[in-house]
């Protein structure tokens, strides 16, 4: 049944007792046409366009815990399309598309909610290597202005213009870009699925891969062997182990990444604000918390926690950025792992073995690409074909070096991404 | 995280600079082949356990240490000078 | 109300001057005052009192003070009373009693959990443009004041055997054990005052109260060198390999607070336990508190909570407080007992509790109360715990979750928090542990005499929701109600997780301390499970909130990163050169002359003055490592491309060092001042990566090579002498003659008998010098070459002016080594040697990162109408549309080139080596230009390179 005002308003009036579940709790079956390893948010969006783009139904998502229970219910839920090498351009660029037809395309409030996010700069080459970004953006078709200090003081009066460590010298600004509520994302997508069909099954891990002949059969769980015709794998972190139970090894590296909230406060910071010279970016949730993070733990873990070092490299960030947040106080602190690859940018491909896919190597910005990863995944999974804004995210890049997208320039070590 | 330099004695996390899986430690020949050189530098087997990585004193005493480290616990069981490492 | 006469000062709560006292917290002096509404909710905007005693308190957040000092959020429960104190409510507009958005609550049976992920979606544009700003606004509970923080932090180490956390009677007996065992012990407890509970509660030590018992622990404590007692101290974190996170409030001596980062060999976590509530009909009037905290209130503080008491609840704890109450004078009207089936069905008062409805049974009777104690059983405070993932456990005998031995490495756990709910078994139980721990650090715990104290058993009988109609509410601070829990499940969000997510219990200020094992069973009641197989969230750090000041105590302003100066500093800045900043250091970066208005005319000035006569930089920051030892040729073959072993003593060379993903790493001259011995430039920026990375090859690559590095960068001040007299100007400086010294020559020298390096080596096209003495004489050789320079009709120059010159002269920065580049990109991959291994070579092979289509770099010149360029321009063919799929390129350095009249740039474009002379078009929709280009060399002046040679 659709959600709407209307409803919201009947449901009201008859005590709330007129809602259904969301999505199903189905046994799975013996075998699926497709068989998706991951109900997270790429999982699972690639399960509704499998259904909705391609008229795939006997799908199941398998999910080892709770659906949406990875770094899509875990991130600091920003948005946005700017980036400014070719093959992450085109991709992120129609992620944002997806972003903003999301609410009605899912008849899901996602909250999308394009406040802005401003990258600041310190320098006349920063200013550079943000005109060179900006300028592929509108490249692209999306938008960017850059700010000279006076723009970013009409957006961010509460900034330290005077004292901080590093003068501010002005501010990209892309306007599209904002945040969504991360866990609707994934909920969104998990009902969309599902009443297309799409089995959702939780508490369901793969043990194993089926592998004959070089050609997958299904996967071993832990409730029971489930054939398949195509597996594929979106398990972000745990894309290594996955991985592995086909043989297989990834040029990824997992690493910890943290994220913090405060308290509730009163609507201070409307932007979503990036301080690359201190790893530190912020925005404020529709319910008053500030949500912020920093750079990754930088070594490899599966932690899903963080270091006390990085916690207060980003807060000593957020003091000498933007002082008057000094008085708020985090409540929570939590980290999610990350899917670092030797260049930043992820990989939607086959793999040597018939039937296997992987969409994988999203690094720390795995949100915003929660409706183009599974819209272009589900392309290929579907056609066999890659999806044309996604076609540069091929796992042969790395050894053959041919269209490496390394959008940090800090080279094939992967936490430096 | 703490690690028990073997020069320094136990130091906190923030001393040390990381680079990665120890992999590094057996670099191929020059003429191993685009297979090795890409194993060596991009895939990794990124284990959910016991792995051993490369960590660098660098506000220490310099030393480059092989760490053996569980991903999962963060328990450190081994350190020893990189150069120490007999290959 | 008080219960007996103090000493007061006045403080302010909205305004309204009361009077308090001194230490006491704010919450008491509130209740002490006959304030009962301290606060509204978060969504439904409803009236809330003082719900507890303590950090984990719901409902009575208060902003304190005003101005930049306003602190939003703080607990009245944890502030403590001063003269003067201002505090006001939250939440509530125009006032607390008035309160506009408490018609949420009217509309409240719309507006359950999640009720808006399922509307405000049409019509598409109103989501950002009318309901979310409306929802922003009413969101949030205190506010920032916008300004800068005033207050001083500080951040601190401490290390320690042992971390006793939580002073209670566990605690304490766990630290004085440990401390009487000689180990160092840090006792860290979050109260103002020892004892924990026993603060609160009437009870006897020995025969006497247990205050005296306390005190005189304390005393022991204080008396032991190897015993630190720390109040106000909360333990906000575990960490790998004992170290915590602690946040203390000093609030003294100009000082606002600490954040510690304490390294412990072992912790004890005697923290306690945390009063739980039971779900009843409109259970969140202010008046309705935890049993615990009125007995606190009456007890510790001397304060009535009310006059007519009832006391609702389901163990020992009701006849407790009612003891405690009638004992103080305050009168007990009734209990209800839960275990035995008596539930408070309903509560009337709208502002403040004036009766509740008691079901005995079957008997329904109003009873008029304004204050009702409340207890649904205790929670060990488990938290700490959780931190390093790990999971309680369930115990069925206290109904509630005790902490999973070694969930914390070297930490155990002692008293409540262990399950232990009375004095004697806290203090046996944090004796006996302590006992352990110091055994496993080699020591012996002395013989401890336990003292006698109360051992009344601690029987339950679980009681989470009783029935009645009405909102239940659970998490008082989200104010989420036990239908929010039915909905959630109603919809399948079953398992824990979706139900916190889905509802927001648990996630607000107090992160569910108070209401999540209520709101655990609930659901477990309606999902038809158990609660150990509902499971739990998870708890994260920190334990109680911390500013964020606190924790970035230092960062504030410069504090954020070093501040590096170079030796010229203080000459440049004292004639006016603007500062910019490359790694950390201060560059000039144009010396204004009299009569120039804007960058521009000193920089032309300053690039013709180099071209001309002569110009002085320091260049410093640019990394120099000293490299020695019998394989030092051998390691530097190795890390550059090309090859230095071949190099003579007394020359330089350009050296380019690649990644081991085959990329550019970084660029310079190494010079060979020895058979042995070498010393390397780096960039300034690259400096730091290039020291590690050649630690990284002499360690873990190549240990086999005799070779030692070290960084001298901050050791040596280094100048470069640039334009046709350089010559000049150094020869009568230095002691030698320089005229011998062949281009890319190197050799020591004196500079008034001040042991200095000469480099003949060149970044502007220009015949020039580098000179470098020990940095201690940086400052006079500075004033001695700008002098010399201004006798010869040059000066010092600054960075744009050097950027300009070697722009006309095609040199790269990392502006074009920006780490995706290859040595075939710049034109320089016939410099990597094959005749030898390198790092990077094998990968640099690779088909992707030669030839083919690679943007290589070019030199572009204006050709039409504009004449701007602009660096981060993207480049077209000439009449293409400025689109992704057009882009060829893009510019990476632009600057105006005085020599030769017109600005150049640098950039990057497909096939561009083959494409000289070609005409394309340069789009910065960024900056609105667009302008038709030239391709050509990169080097637009003098390329024969006759004026570098003299």
């Amino acid at each position: 049944m659709g959600f709407s005002g209307f409803r919201v308003l009947k449901e009201g009036l008859f005590g709330q007792k007129g809602w259904t579940p969301q999505w199903r709790n189905p046994d799975p079956k013996d075998e699926y046409d497709i068989v998706i390893i991951g109900g997270g948010g790429h999982g699972l969006s690639t399960a509704f366009y499998l259904a909705k783009e391609h008229g795939m139904t006997n799908i199941a998502v398998l999910e080892k815990g709770y659906l949406g229970g990875g770094n899509v219910g875990r991130n600091t839920t920003i948005v946005r399309a700017n980036y400014f090498l070719p093959g992450n351009s085109e991709f992120y660029s129609h992620s944002l598309n997806l972003w903003e037809g999301m609410e009605q395309e899912l008849n899901y409030n996602t909250m999308m909610s394009q406040r802005g996010v401003i990258n600041l700069f310190h320098s006349d080459g920063q200013r550079d290597a943000f005109a060179r970004r900006g300028n592929a953006m509108v490249n692209q078709g999306d938008d960017a202005e850059l700010l000279d200090v006076a723009g970013v003081r009409k957006h961010l009066p509460y900034l330290d213009f005077e004292n901080g460590r590093f003068p501010i010298y002005g501010g990209l600004l892309h306007r599209r870009g904002g945040t969504a509520r991360h866990d609707a994302v994934a909920w969104g997508y998990a009902r969309g699925a599902d009443q297309r069909g799409v089995d959702l099954i939780q508490n369901c891990e793969v043990t194993g891969i089926d592998i004959e002949a070089g050609v997958v059969k299904g996967v071993q769980t832990t409730r029971g062997a489930i054939r398949a015709k195509k597996v594929a794998i979106v398990t972000a972190g745990r894309s290594g182990q996955v991985a592995a139970m086909a043989g297989m090894r990834l040029p990824i590296e997992s690493h910890v990444l943290q994220a913090f909230v405060t308290e509730g406060l009163k609507p201070v910071i409307d932007h979503v604000v990036s301080y690359g010279m201190g790893h530190f970016y912020i925005s404020q949730s529709d319910k008053g918390g500030l949500v912020f993070g920093g750079d990754l733990d930088f070594y490899a873990s599966y932690a899903a926690r963080g270091n006390l070092p990085m916690k207060e490299h980003v807060m000593e960030a957020a003091m000498t950025l933007m002082p008057m947040i000094g008085k708020a106080r985090v409540l929570r602190s939590w980290g999610g792992i990350m899917d670092m690859t030797p260049d930043g940018s992820p990989i939607i491909d086959k793999t040597h073995i018939e039937g296997l896919f992987l969409d994988c190597g999203w690094c720390y910005g795995g949100f915003k690409a929660v409706p183009g990863s599974g819209y272009s995944f589900a392309h290929l999974l579907a056609t066999g074909q890659h999806h044309a804004p996604a076609a540069g995210f091929r796992l042969d890049r790395f050894r053959d070096g041919v269209g490496l997208m390394d959008e940090e320039g800090t080279g094939a070590q992967h936490n430096l991404h | 995280m703490r690690i028990n330099c073997p020069v320094c004695g136990e130091r906190d996390r923030r001393e040390f600079y990381y680079v990665g899986d120890a992999v590094a430690l057996d670099r191929p020949d020059r003429d191993a082949g685009l297979d090795a050189w890409d194993s060596y530098v991009h895939l990794r087997d990124n284990p959910a356990g016991l792995t051993r990585d490369l960590w660098h004193h660098e506000a220490g005493c310099g030393a480059w240490l092989v760490v053996t480290r569980n991903t999962g616990t963060h328990a450190v069981s081994d350190v020893v000078l990189a150069r120490e490492v007999v290959r | 109300m008080r219960l007996c006469q103090v000493e007061t000062v006045p403080f302010t709560f909205d305004g309204v001057t009361y009077r308090g006292v001194v230490g006491e917290t704010l919450a008491a002096a509130l209740i002490a005052n006959g304030v009962k509404m301290v606060a509204r909710s978060f969504k439904y905007h409803r009236p809330r009192g003082v719900m507890g005693s303590g950090s984990e308190e719901p409902n009575a957040l208060v902003t304190i003070g005003r101005g930049a000092a306003a602190e939003p959020n703080v607990r009245a429960t944890v502030q403590e009373v001063y003269s003067g104190l201002e505090a006001f409510s939250q939440n509530a507009w125009p006032s607390l009693k008035t309160d506009v958005m408490a018609v949420n609550d009217l509309v409240s049976p719309f507006l359950g959990a999640g009720f808006y992920y399922k509307t405000f979606m049409w019509p598409k544009a109103f989501w950002e443009k009318v309901y979310e700003p409306v929802i922003r606004r009413a969101a949030g509970l205190g506010g920032l004041s916008g300004k800068a923080d005033p207050e001083t932090y500080e951040k601190a180490f401490a290390f320690c055997d042992v971390l006793v956390i939580g002073a209670g009677p566990a605690g304490l007996m766990a630290a004085l054990v440990a401390g009487e065992a000689g180990a160092d012990v840090i006792l860290a407890e979050e109260d103002s005052a020892l004892g924990g509970r026993l603060l609160a509660e009437v009870e006897d030590i020995d025969g006497l109260p247990a205050m005296r018992w306390v005190a005189d622990v304390e005393a022991r404590l204080q008396a032991m060198p190897n015993v630190r007692v720390m109040t106000r101290t909360a333990v906000t974190g575990a960490y790998d390999q004992g170290t915590f996170g602690a946040f203390e409030r000093v609030d003294r001596a100009g000082l606002k607070a600490c954040f510690w980062r304490i390294v412990a060999k072992r912790s004890v976590l005697c923290a306690g336990a945390l009063e739980r509530g039971i779900a009843f009909p409109n259970n969140d009037r202010p008046g309705v508190m935890m049993a615990g905290a009125v007995r606190a209130y009456a007890n510790r503080w001397d304060v009535a909570t009310g006059t007519r008491v009832a006391v609702f609840g389901n163990t020992g704890d009701v006849a407790r407080t009612a003891r405690d109450l009638t004992d103080a004078g305050i009168e007990v009207v009734t209990l209800i007992d839960a275990a035995a089936g008596e539930h408070v069905i309903g509560t009337k008062g709208r502002h403040g509790l004036t009766s509740i409805t008691v079901d005995r049974n079957g008997v329904v009777e109003q009873i008029e109360v304004d204050c009702l104690a409340v207890t649904g059983g205790w929670n060990p405070t488990v938290h700490l715990t959780c931190h390093m993932n790990g999971r309680p456990v369930w115990d069925d005998a206290i109904a509630s979750f005790v902490p999973t031995p070694g969930a914390v490495p070297d930490m155990v756990t002692a008293g409540a928090c262990h399950g232990v709910f009375h004095t004697m078994g806290c203090l046996l139980d944090g004796a006996q542990i302590a006992e352990a721990v110091v055994k496993t650090l080699g020591l012996k715990a002395k013989p401890v005499v336990l003292p006698d104290a109360d051992a009344t058993p601690y029987v339950i009988t679980p009681v989470w929701s009783v029935a009645g109609k009405g909102r239940k509410w659970i998490d008082y601070q989200n104010d989420v109600h036990v239908k929010d829990i039915e909905l959630a499940a109603r919809e399948n969000f079953r398992s824990v997780e979706h139900m916190k997510r889905y509802t927001t219990q648990g996630m607000a200020p107090d992160q569910g301390k108070s209401s999540n094992v209520v709101a655990l069973a609930v659901l477990a009641d309606v999902t038809g499970r158990g609660i150990p197989e509902t499971g739990t969230t998870t708890f994260r750090p920190p334990f109680v909130p911390v500013p964020i000041a606190a924790m970035g105590a230092g960062g504030a302003g410069m504090g954020f990163a070093p501040q590096r100066y170079t030796t010229s500093h203080a000459a440049s800045a004292a004639v006016g050169a603007p500062m910019i900043e490359a790694g950390l250091w201060y560059r000039p970066s144009y010396f204004p002359a009299e009569g120039e208005t804007n960058w521009r005319q000193s920089c032309d000035r300053e690039v013709n003055m180099v071209r001309e006569a002569v110009g002085v930089v320091d260049v410093s920051t640019l990394g120099k490592i000293d490299i020695q030892g019998p394989d030092a040729a051998a390691l530097l073959d190795f890390v550059y491309s090309n090859t230095f072993s071949t190099l003579k003593v007394g020359r330089a060379r350009y050296g380019l060092m690649l990644r081991e993903d085959g990329h550019v790493l970084d660029d310079g001259t190494t010079a060979r001042l020895g058979e042995n011995h070498y010393v390397m430039t780096t960039t300034t920026a690259a400096s730091g990566l290039v020291m590690r990375h050649l630690e990284f090859v002499l360690q873990v690559l190549r240990p086999d090579l005799d070779a030692r590095v070290i960084s001298v960068t901050e050791q040596w001040a280094q100048f470069g002498v640039a334009g046709p007299k350089s010559r000049e100007l150094l020869n009568g400086l230095l002691d030698q003659g320089v005229d011998e010294l062949p281009f890319m020559g190197c050799a020591d020298v004196t500079v008034g008998g001040v042991r200095a390096r000469l480099f003949r080596i060149s970044f502007s096209g220009e015949m020039a010098f580098e000179l470098a003495v020990p940095a201690r004489f940086g400052a006079d050789l500075y004033g001695a070459l700008v002098d010399r320079a201004a006798a010869l009709g040059g000066g010092p120059y600054g960075m744009e002016a050097l950027n300009v010159l070697r722009i006309e002269k095609g040199f790269i920065t990392h502006a074009e080594i920006h780490g995706r580049v290859t040595a075939f990109d710049i034109g320089l991959d016939r410099i990597v040697s094959l005749k030898k291994d390198c790092v990077g070579q094998a990968m640099s092979r690779r088909a992707g990162l030669l030839g083919g289509d690679r943007a290589q770099l070019v030199g572009l010149k204006p050709v039409g109408d504009v004449k701007q360029l602009s660096a981060g321009a993207h480049l077209f063919e000439s009449d293409a549309e400025p689109v992704r799929v057009n882009g060829q390129g893009y510019i990476t350095s632009v600057g105006f080139s005085p020599t030769l009249g017109v600005m150049l740039a640098l950039g990057f474009l497909d096939r561009g080596r083959a494409r000289h002379g070609e005409v394309i078009r340069m789009v910065d929709h960024m900056r609105g230009l667009d302008a038709q280009v030239e391709v050509c060399d990169p080097v637009f002046f003098d390329p024969e390179g006759g004026r570098v040679r003299g």
